[in-house]
């Protein structure tokens, strides 16, 4: 299947689940809560990230077909997402140019597409507000990937060695300290060396490093949990451990989970930004946007809209999310997270 | 008590045990000899060439298990020399590791060093501030500026401090270093500068936290209603006994002294342990990567063991273990 296509239909699937999973939340009070005293609490940073999530979904939602290129036939069946379409097709120039600008910025010749790159473009011509939301769905996919690949192992590790105790609980543990005992930036760096320099693999590294302190809270939970008393009922009435840990244990580290969630997906973010500018991130990232832009402001006349275009959307999605953690923070109320 | 430090110590040893492992799984099982021998040498390079730079380097023993001589892999080799600080030459331009990590290690301290304990210092002091004037106009700008300064990420600091204090103020060189005691100071205050703000923001949160709870507690209660003055309970009470939380935090960072700021370093071309790792980045150079790994884990358990030795000294409960 066509990279796009998987793209479209990972789109489809996504916002099914989301649509089934509010349908199913407004009727706990535990979610519709939340949700509520979010929105009191943080509109703006609310309505932001909103925005951001409507330009990376509109981004992966891609199609090949409609106005031929000027002049270009391979790029015709190339496919274009939603973003893409609000662009003319190859809207590149041949270098920089200021925002708004009719001629180049070296030399004045005139544009391709004079007074249409509200941002400007960059070194090799390309406008720059198009890679900056383009940047968008690769952020939300660094922060939301490698979430996603974080807190399953995370909760596997921490319950196991929570729960059962012992031996098991020696094992992750030492796991754990060998994992810690690495500085996270250099185990990053080593294991994106290891593993190679693609999307997938910066996420799983940026995964396997991030794992460690989450799985340590959640063994502190559950080593708390399993003492309440009506875990030893369920033993007692003859659960089975799996049961158990799905439903009296899991159900009560979830506002762990969402915290951390929404915690570790800004440090992931900034985590890949400073990947990128050693040269071993993802391709089309505001951290690459910013790595190209480094020797900008020493020019003379300064370039900086490149720079703080991506510097603007990072510092944007960042500080929301942000924002929102700690309100989620402030909302579901662990302590034992404020260490 | 010595019980409890031979414990520490023998999992402390099991650790780095593992780290070597670890990095032995990475460095040689998934990216196996023959890739760095292909990035060493060039894509195209003919099976010969390989071969040859392998054996020049040590690649070209078995890995795991030896059936002639089973202690002839690159395992074992790799768990020897490592454990006796042997670390041969670096896999990119064949110099030999450790004399580039003694000249090195100068330039990192004296960067690392002076950031920490102005950061430190500068954190604990704002935050001791905002703790004693909880809840006033200042606590609460101090809380959102923290968020705010955080949210930003240290490239823009770096890159804006380059910009801002080296080109439009002049105030001090953009890059360089230069180790004569008369100049060194100019080359290092941007770096430092930039550093201390970076990390401003997390560190003043953390610690204001820690000064709160601290604040809340019985004894400080009574000791205001003893008589003592807000400003003496926070000095003599809240400050000294959040000090151990905030202790441990501390120590376990002096180990990332040593291993120096490979970002701050890399971009003002101080030619520090950090440069060293960035250069082993750009150049693939997988045999100084494996060490500068190791010795930064080598150097935060040291740490951690020496933390909990301090433990034992400072808090009494945990001697009682």
């Amino acid at each position: 299947m066509a990279p796009h296509a998987l793209s479209n239909l990972a789109v489809a699937i996504m916002a099914a689940a989301a649509l089934a999973l509010i349908a199913t939340a407004r009727h706990r009070p535990w979610w519709r809560e939340l949700a509520r005293d979010l929105y009191r609490r943080r509109p703006v940073a609310v309505a932001v990230v909103g925005v951001y999530l409507l330009i990376g979904g509109l981004d992966s939602v891609a199609w090949v077909g409609g106005t031929p290129p000027q002049g270009d036939l391979v790029a015709q069946y190339e496919p274009r997402s939603v973003i893409d379409r609000l662009f003319p097709p190859d809207f590149r120039e041949s270098s920089y140019s200021a925002p708004l600008a009719a001629n180049e910025f070296y030399g004045g010749a005139p544009l391709r597409f004079p007074g249409r790159h509200l941002l400007g473009t960059d070194l090799l011509g390309r406008d720059v507000l198009l890679q900056t939301l383009k940047g968008v769905r690769v952020a939300l996919l660094i922060g939301g990937a490698s979430s996603l690949i974080v807190i399953p192992i995370a909760l596997l590790a921490g319950m196991s060695a929570g729960y059962f105790g012992r031996r098991i609980d020696d094992v992750v543990f030492f796991v754990i300290a060998t994992l810690s005992s690495i500085p996270a930036l250099l185990l990053l760096i080593a294991l994106v060396m290891a593993l190679g320099r693609g999307t997938l693999q910066v996420c799983i590294a940026l995964g396997i490093t991030s794992w460690v302190g989450f799985s340590r809270v959640i063994r502190g939970e559950t080593l708390k949990l399993r003492e309440l008393d009506y875990v030893a009922a369920a033993r007692a009435l003859g659960s089975g451990h799996g049961r158990i840990l799905r439903r009296h244990i899991l159900p009560n580290l979830m506002h762990l989970v969402v915290i951390t969630f929404v915690l570790l997906f800004s440090r992931l973010v900034l985590s890949e930004a400073v990947l990128s500018w050693l040269g071993i991130g993802i391709n089309g990232s505001w951290g690459q946007m910013i790595d190209q832009a480094r020797d900008e402001l020493a020019r003379d006349p300064v370039v900086w809209w490149n720079l703080g275009a991506a510097s603007l959307a990072l510092f944007g999605l960042i500080l929301s999310v942000n924002l929102l953690g700690d309100a989620v923070r402030d909302v579901l109320d662990p302590r034992t997270l404020r260490e | 008590m010595i019980a409890y430090l031979l414990r520490r110590v023998v999992f402390g040893a099991a650790t780095v045990l593992g780290v070597l492992l670890l990095l032995f799984v990475l460095f040689f099982l998934v990216a196996t000899p023959d890739d760095i021998a292909r990035k060493a040498v060039g894509e195209k390079a003919l099976p010969e060439a390989l071969a040859q730079w392998k054996v020049t380097h040590g690649y070209d023993k078995p890995r795991v298990w030896n059936p002639a001589r089973p202690t002839d892999t690159m395992l074992a080799e790799h768990l020897r020399r490592m454990l006796t600080f042997d670390f041969g030459r670096s896999d990119a331009d064949d110099t030999p590791i450790r004399e580039r990590l003694r000249t090195g290690v100068g330039p990192s301290l004296a960067l690392t060093v002076p950031l920490f304990v102005v950061g430190v210092t500068l954190a604990i002091a704002v935050a001791l501030l905002t703790a004693f004037l909880h809840d006033s106009y200042l606590d609460r700008s101090a809380l959102v500026l923290s968020v705010v300064i955080m949210s930003v990420s240290i490239l823009l600091y770096i890159v804006g401090g380059q910009y801002v204090v080296g080109k439009v103020l002049r105030w001090f060189p953009i890059s360089g270093f230069d180790p004569s005691p008369l100049v060194i100071a100019r080359f290092l205050a941007l770096p430092i500068l930039v550093g201390v703000v970076a990390h401003l923001g997390q560190d003043v949160r953390f610690y204001r936290t820690l000064f709160l709870e601290e604040r809340g507690r019985d004894y400080v209660r009574t000791a205001a209603a003893k008589g003592c003055s807000p400003a003496q309970t926070m000095r003599r009470h809240v400050l000294r006994n959040a000090m151990i939380p905030i202790l441990t935090d501390v120590v376990i960072e002096i180990p990332f002294l040593f291993t120096g700021s490979i970002l701050l370093e890399s971009f003002f071309g101080i030619p520090g342990l950090g440069t060293i790792t960035v250069d082993a980045i750009n150049a693939n150079d997988f045999a100084t990567l494996r060490v500068m790994v190791y010795i930064g884990s080598l150097f935060f358990i040291v740490g951690q063991i020496a933390t909990d030795i301090g433990y034992t000294l400072v808090d009494p409960r945990v001697r009682l273990e």
